[in-house]
């Protein structure tokens, strides 16, 4: 009886501890907002930010996006030719980049390179007092500090899935087209016919900027909060892998329901 | 700079704070603690850890909210300023944080340089003028181009001190600044503390536990214990008092009124004793009873 008590209590405090920290998060991203213009005023401070998350996360993204088109052209190529439609591959390839791979995979190694690095960077300047000292200098750390590195999450991240995607179509292309032999010509038109752009490519566009915006949130977030010892980085930056990656594919099914709900009724 | 206001009672101090009380979640840290800083003086603060002497410094910068009392500083009582004038007032502090808290991204240079670049719109070469005068002020002209991670830990002090005392400030704030500093590097920054506090005009809380060097800079000592001021006195009375605690501290005696020894039962009694006094009964905060 006691321990069924207990255990009760045990969720009800884990439950409300969970609230707290959103709460927490909610306010969090509020006082990021009021001062969103600082960063966009002060160019630089983005610019560098642009840098350290989006142009170093290209190599990884590229590479990436190319394996994931080479397998994509193969497995795609396998299950199209029993039906005699292999010359479809271009669709199939784009598609499931543009709709789904290409947000959602750049999300999630999005998450793991620049994310948990951005953890773990604010996390270690509250360890060493580095946004205490800004702040005891008349400086506001998240208008300094963290909304450039915020702003810099939701504008990398739908430039990177477009690399992706395009990174993901050239490697289907080279698979498909130069190993495997597909027409040319019917991989790139069928292609064009079958790719919408309001449909796939902007509805693509829009998944990567709300996972940028979580991503952003989640990596500044855990990292400002994070408790100043070297336990307390490190088990911010594993926890900004996880929640940024179980938030990315919840969030990957709620757009998806909402995009393209209608169209097979 | 404005025009300096003084609290009509003490026209002389720049900080008065009265019947301060603060407490971590339920731990209590400061119970009642009232303190006055006169104008132009070097006031060391110290107690032993968890005496509430770094807290003291948070309330004043106003990173943290006392539960109860007032905080005078040049006659603004900081807990109720809105963030606009909190901002302006800090413009006019200077921090030296624990180890210095450069920013590890920002060259020596640009460290000291971020104080103008972000509260002035002084022109960059004026801005490279000042700060090659900090640094040369702190004798580092010369490791400009270095990144913190290049420094030791003195030099990092060092830097630090020139950074906060980049825009002038009426008031400069030292969090431990000795800590972690051989023998010269303590006395180079103890004479800098000194030398900046006299040739600008400031007045200077210092927070430490380290008596001798304290001793060599400040006019005046203040001991912190059980969450209020325990003794106030000049360096001589601190090197002469027989006051047991001041005298344990200042000595570094191992036991006195400040106990060796966390609370406990009786070892004998642990030892031997029945299951159930395997853990000491419930801690007390802090260890510095006088």
């Amino acid at each position: 009886m006691n321990g069924m008590i207990e255990m009760i209590e045990g969720l009800g405090q884990s439950v409300l501890s969970a609230l707290a920290r959103l709460g927490l998060a909610g306010r969090f991203f509020l006082a990021i907002m009021m001062v969103i213009g600082v960063p966009i005023r002060r160019f630089s401070l983005l610019v560098r930010e642009l840098y350290f998350s989006g142009v170093r996360s290209l190599l990884i993204i590229v590479v990436s996006g190319m394996f994931v088109g080479m397998v994509l052209a193969i497995q795609g190529y396998e299950v199209l030719q029993r039906f005699g439609s292999s010359e479809t591959l271009g669709v199939l390839v784009a598609l499931s980049l543009v709709r789904e791979l290409g947000p959602v995979v750049t999300a999630l190694l999005f998450a793991g390179r620049a994310g948990s690095a951005v953890t773990a960077e604010i996390g270690l300047m509250q360890a060493t007092d580095q946004i205490a000292a800004m702040d005891m200098m008349a400086v506001n750390p998240i208008a300094r500090i963290i909304s450039p590195r915020f702003l810099a999450a939701v504008v990398s991240m739908p430039l990177l899935a477009c690399l992706f995607s395009a990174a993901g179509v050239f490697g289907a292309y080279l698979v498909g087209v130069k190993l495997i032999g597909i027409d040319d010509g019917s991989f790139w038109s069928q292609m064009q016919a079958g790719v919408d752009f309001r449909l796939d490519i902007i509805n693509g566009l829009i998944k990567s900027l709300v996972f940028g915006v979580a991503v952003g949130l989640i990596a500044v977030f855990e990292g400002y909060y994070a408790p100043p010892t070297a336990e307390g980085v490190s088990s911010a930056t594993t926890r900004t892998v996880v929640t940024s990656s179980l938030a990315v594919l919840m969030l990957d099914f709620v757009l998806t329901v909402w995009m393209f709900r209608g169209l097979n009724g | 700079m404005s025009v300096v206001k003084s609290s009509p009672s003490h026209p002389a101090s720049l900080i008065e704070i009265k019947d301060v009380h603060f407490a971590y979640d339920e731990r209590p840290i400061l119970r009642g603690l009232s303190l006055s800083v006169r104008k132009g003086e070097v006031l060391a603060v110290m107690g032993g850890s968890g005496s509430g002497k770094t807290t003291l410094l948070g309330l004043i910068g106003g990173r943290i909210l006392p539960n109860k009392g007032k905080i005078l500083v040049d006659g603004q009582n900081v807990p109720k300023l809105d963030r606009a004038a909190l901002y302006a007032l800090r413009t006019r502090f200077g921090m030296l944080f624990q180890f210095g808290a450069l920013f590890t991204d920002l060259s020596v240079f640009d460290n000291v340089a971020f104080p103008y670049r972000e509260q002035t719109n002084l022109p960059e070469s004026v801005i490279r003028d000042l700060v090659l005068l900090k640094l040369q002020a702190v004798g580092l002209r010369g490791a400009a181009g270095l990144m913190p991670s290049q420094l030791s830990g003195g030099m990092a002090r060092r830097v630090a001190l020139a950074r906060a005392v980049a825009l002038d400030p009426m008031l400069m704030l030292y969090d431990e600044p000795f800590t972690g500093l051989d023998p010269i590097s303590t006395g180079i920054v103890g004479r800098l503390i000194r030398r900046l506090n006299d040739a600008f005009g400031l007045t200077s809380l210092v927070v430490t536990h380290d008596l001798d060097a304290s001793l060599k800079i400040a006019d005046r000592v203040v001991v912190l214990a059980e969450g209020k001021v325990y003794r106030d006195l000049t360096p001589d009375d601190v090197r002469t008092t027989s006051d047991a605690f001041v005298r344990q501290f200042a000595d570094g005696l191992p036991d006195g009124p400040v106990p060796f020894h966390y609370p406990a039962p009786p070892l004998v009694e642990q030892l031997l004793g029945q299951p159930g006094t395997g853990q000491a009964s419930a801690g007390r905060d802090g260890g510095d009873t006088p």
